[in-house]
């Protein structure tokens, strides 16, 4: 990590009745750089997501958008500021077309409508959807939604993209599709991504960097290969059966 | 699927609109003047639909309360001419800020105060029957006794002061529909209106795409707020009676709301098409029920025919009806 | 001392108030439905009694089983066959559906009986109790007694029996109860005849104290909507002290202001109460 930071989480810590959800986790997100997080369940992964998008407010800590601290700031604000984001449980505008989805997103960018059509546009061809653009997004198959999620986050022009378990539920060739859709992404836009996943074949063929998170705390970063040898990680984690390994992209 | 903006005005729909427009624009001249008193209400439901549609069917916020504006619009048009001889025109204006004030002030605090759902549309209520009572209490506009506007027998009709026949309160709210349906029209291909059908479809989600929610809502409610009082003023000048009983009536709020429901919520025309059903089948009703002398009978025509609707077609006539007369919006 | 009485007898109405508000507040609770016909079905158990009464002379009292098992019957069929198919549709759906019934069930109570004011004459319709300095009118007592004994007996069924437990796992996790092997459809019917049977028995209760027409439906239904919102949607204590609270401040409203505001009173105090604390007073946050 050389560059400086685009997002810097400086120990942001979050309670939950009693569970401690997030734990003093820092970490940073360089300008075009591709951050996973990931750890088992309820290891605080949304939660800290939340935290990043405003979605709730940390008890203490801070969030660093391209040195300008928008800890606590509402999620409209956080998203204006440059952060989008997607949702776990996918929330598609079910009586709105595919297009209108996004274009939703664009408006934020323009206040034009045929500017937010054009680049709401753009982006569905990106994401491979441009053929369901007048579908009602209730219609969509549950990747389709995924990557709709993705398209509508997208067409707020963020600084940063926060990709919240949109492989899960995927089939492999799927999966792979989007590592594709994800990795040109970042590569022609220089766009930041961070994601959680529980798909290590996504998360190694991804990521620069992984952050391993494990009962609200940070138990390791690092390269993807660092953090597969990190016995620490394999104990709580990769151990579980929950990961195929590094996979080749 | 709700509240499509329509992209471009086909042929089919552009053509569909002016015989509509122009069937409207000759039918008082050809029939009696009883018919043209039940247009009058058409017309009045048909309006107040469209105003409160923008709240609950593009913004997505049930409102069970919008006899509250129509009696804020009434009153305040109606007082301040009796009192002051301020030209209707003006008083209009002067209740829709009223009622603007008064909707943007209720949805700021509900929503504020994290306030929404049913507990919203609950609040609506609770505000509309309030205010009612408080008007039966308010000496200075009739309070139960009734606020009356002095009638004039004019020769011809006379716009400017709102005094006139039936027929050139007709027009009149004809043209204030037409301008509530290209206002929304207009709208919904906006910004904001992608803002408020996100907001409708989910608010979370609209949220986390950079929609200030809040801000969103307050707005919506205080243009609909607004429109509605519109409608009230020109209901005041119409009836030139008010009785806090009957303007601010829980029933006349049950009643703006079925027609855009029947017709399509969140739809353009449903409001206009639910409007026209509506005040239809409740004046045949009356007729039947008054030759057959049995008291209920209308209402409960009325009601079995709500359910029917619901169970047959529960997102409304126009969405059906559109499909059958081939006016859906162009797919590309 | 007069304070007393009059704050006595609000609370004697009060509960009856309560044990109508409650079946609203189940059905809510449980089914996430707003029931909009709620005073409608209270009056036409009202009219029901005033039927059995008029005919065969019996005490409203008397008849206060059948009747309440009647609307048991009313809305376990209204729910399995009709309301349930709109449990998973946007809140206006449900509230045309509703008013729906409701126009419908008034419709048929003015067709059958007319507009006029009805009521039921007692031979101790005048009696009082007189507990030192306090007088209570004894149809009042009557009324609040079967009410607590109606709210005591919904309790105890939510508390102790097998099928009211499951509905109490369905109100909480509706998912889970279907995974456990609940049939909801079942149980949402039963919660909705049990809301129902609190409108029965509260609607032959109010008959003791008040004229029925047709018409004065509606402010029942917005009436339990207030003391709903006041204890809290959903909660069951919550409805009762809701209709407490309501019960006493219209008598004193009316006793104090002007009996023409007093139901301004009870709006005053549901805004308030929405705004400061919008899950009422004993509601979950």
């Amino acid at each position: 990590m050389s560059a400086a930071p685009l997002l810097e989480v400086r120990a942001i810590a979050k309670r939950f009745r009693g569970l401690q959800a997030v734990d003093d986790v820092s970490f940073a997100v360089p300008a075009g750089g591709i951050v996973a997080l990931i750890g088992p369940n309820g290891a605080g992964k949304t939660t800290t997501f939340n935290l990043i998008a405003g979605a709730i407010a940390p008890d203490s800590g801070s969030v660093l958008l391209d040195g300008i601290d928008i800890t606590g700031r509402r999620p409209d604000q956080a998203c204006r500021a440059g952060i989008g984001r997607t949702f776990q449980l996918v929330k598609p505008f079910g009586g709105l077309t595919v297009l209108q989805n996004v274009m939703v997103g664009a408006f934020t960018a323009t206040a034009d409508r045929a500017a937010a059509r054009q680049a709401a546009a753009e982006i569905l061809d990106r994401l491979g959807l441009a053929d369901k653009a007048e579908s009602a997004a209730r219609s969509l198959t549950l990747p389709e939604r995924k990557r709709l999620e993705a398209a509508r986050a997208l067409a707020t022009r963020p600084k940063i993209l926060l990709l919240d378990e949109v492989m899960a539920g995927l089939r492999p060739t799927e999966i792979d599709r989007m590592v594709r859709v994800f990795s040109d992404l970042a590569r022609d836009t220089g766009i930041a991504i961070l994601l959680t996943e529980h798909v290590m074949r996504a998360v190694m063929a991804l990521s620069h960097h992984i952050v391993v998170l494990h009962h609200g705390q940070k138990i390791c970063e690092g390269t993807p290969e660092q953090v597969a040898r990190d016995p620490q990680v394999l104990e709580c984690y990769l151990g579980h059966g929950q990961a195929s390994g590094p996979a080749p992209a | 699927m709700r509240a499509m903006a329509a992209r471009d005005l086909s042929p089919r729909r552009a053509a569909a609109l002016g015989l509509f427009v122009a069937v409207m624009l000759l039918l008082p001249l050809l029939v009696n003047a009883y018919i043209v008193s039940v247009l009058v209400v058409v017309l009045f439901s048909a309006y107040f639909g469209q105003s409160w549609n923008i709240m609950t069917g593009f913004a997505g916020q049930l409102s069970l309360g919008h006899a509250l504006y129509v009696g804020l619009g009434a009153y305040t048009s109606a007082a301040l001419f009796v009192h002051f001889g301020l030209l209707p025109w003006l008083g209009m204006l002067a209740g829709m800020a009223v009622a603007a004030l008064a909707g943007g002030a209720i949805a700021a605090l509900s929503f504020r105060f994290r306030v929404g759902g049913v507990y919203f549309a609950l609040l609506t209520i609770a505000f509309a029957e309030f205010t009612r009572i408080l008007f039966d209490h308010f000496g200075w506009v009739g309070a139960t006794e009734g606020l009356f506007l002095p009638v004039a027998n004019l020769a011809h009709d006379d716009p400017l002061r709102l005094r006139g026949s039936p027929r050139m309160f007709y027009y009149l709210l004809l043209a204030l529909s037409l301008a509530a349906l290209a206002l929304s029209h207009h709208l919904l291909n906006r910004r904001v209106g992608y803002y408020w059908q996100a907001i409708r479809e989910d608010e979370e989600a609209a949220r986390a795409l950079g929609i200030d929610v809040f801000r969103y809502k307050v707005a919506a409610m205080a243009l609909s707020a607004a429109m509605t009082a519109l409608g009230g003023g020109v209901l005041a000048f119409y009836d030139n009676n008010l009785y806090p009983d009957t303007v601010f009536a829980m029933s006349r709020s049950i009643e703006i709301i079925t027609a855009p429901i029947i017709g399509g919520l969140g739809t353009l025309f449903g409001p206009v098409l639910g409007a026209v059903l509506l005040t239809g089948l409740g004046e045949i009703m009356t007729n039947l029920s008054n030759a057959a002398e049995i008291s209920g009978l209308k209402q409960w025509f009325y009601g079995a025919a709500l359910l029917a609707i619901v169970a047959l077609q529960p997102s409304g006539l126009w969405p059906w009806l559109r499909r059958r007369l081939g006016l859906e919006e162009g797919r590309r | 001392m007069l304070y007393l009485n009059i704050i006595v007898s609000g609370l004697l109405t009060g509960a009856v108030y309560g044990l109508m508000a409650l079946g609203l507040s189940v059905i809510f609770g449980v089914i996430r439905i707003v029931n909009f016909a709620h005073g409608e079905m209270m009056v036409l158990a009202m009219y029901g009694a005033y039927v059995v009464n008029a005919r065969l002379g019996l005490d409203p009292l008397l008849v206060l089983p059948l009747v309440t098992l009647a609307l048991f019957g009313l809305g376990y069929a209204l729910q399995r066959l009709l309301i349930n198919r709109y449990i998973a549709r946007p809140d206006h759906e449900q509230f045309l559906l509703l008013l729906a019934l409701a126009t419908i069930i008034t419709a048929s109570l003015l067709m059958g009986f007319g507009p006029d004011a009805r009521n039921v004459q007692l031979d101790y319709g005048y009696d009082s109790y007189q507990i030192g300095a306090i007088l209570l009118d004894k149809v009042r007592v009557f009324a609040a007694g079967g009410a607590v004994l109606g709210a005591a007996a919904l309790w105890s069924f939510f508390r102790f029996s097998r099928t009211g437990k499951a509905i109490r796992a369905c109100a909480d996790n509706q998912v889970g109860a279907q995974v456990v092997g609940l049939d909801v459809k079942r149980l949402y019917a039963v919660t909705f005849g049990l809301g129902a049977a609190c409108v029965g028995a509260a609607g032959c209760l109010l008959l003791l104290l008040v004229d029925v027409q047709p018409y004065i439906a509606t402010d029942y239904t917005l009436l339990a909507f207030i003391i709903v919102i006041l204890g809290g949607l959903g909660s069951m204590p919550g409805a009762l002290l809701g209709g407490i609270l309501v019960g006493v401040s219209e008598a004193l409203a009316g006793f104090l202001v002007e009996p023409s505001l007093k139901s301004a009173f009870s709006f005053g105090l549901l805004i308030l109460v929405l705004l400061v604390r919008p899950q009422g007073l004993l509601g979950r946050a």
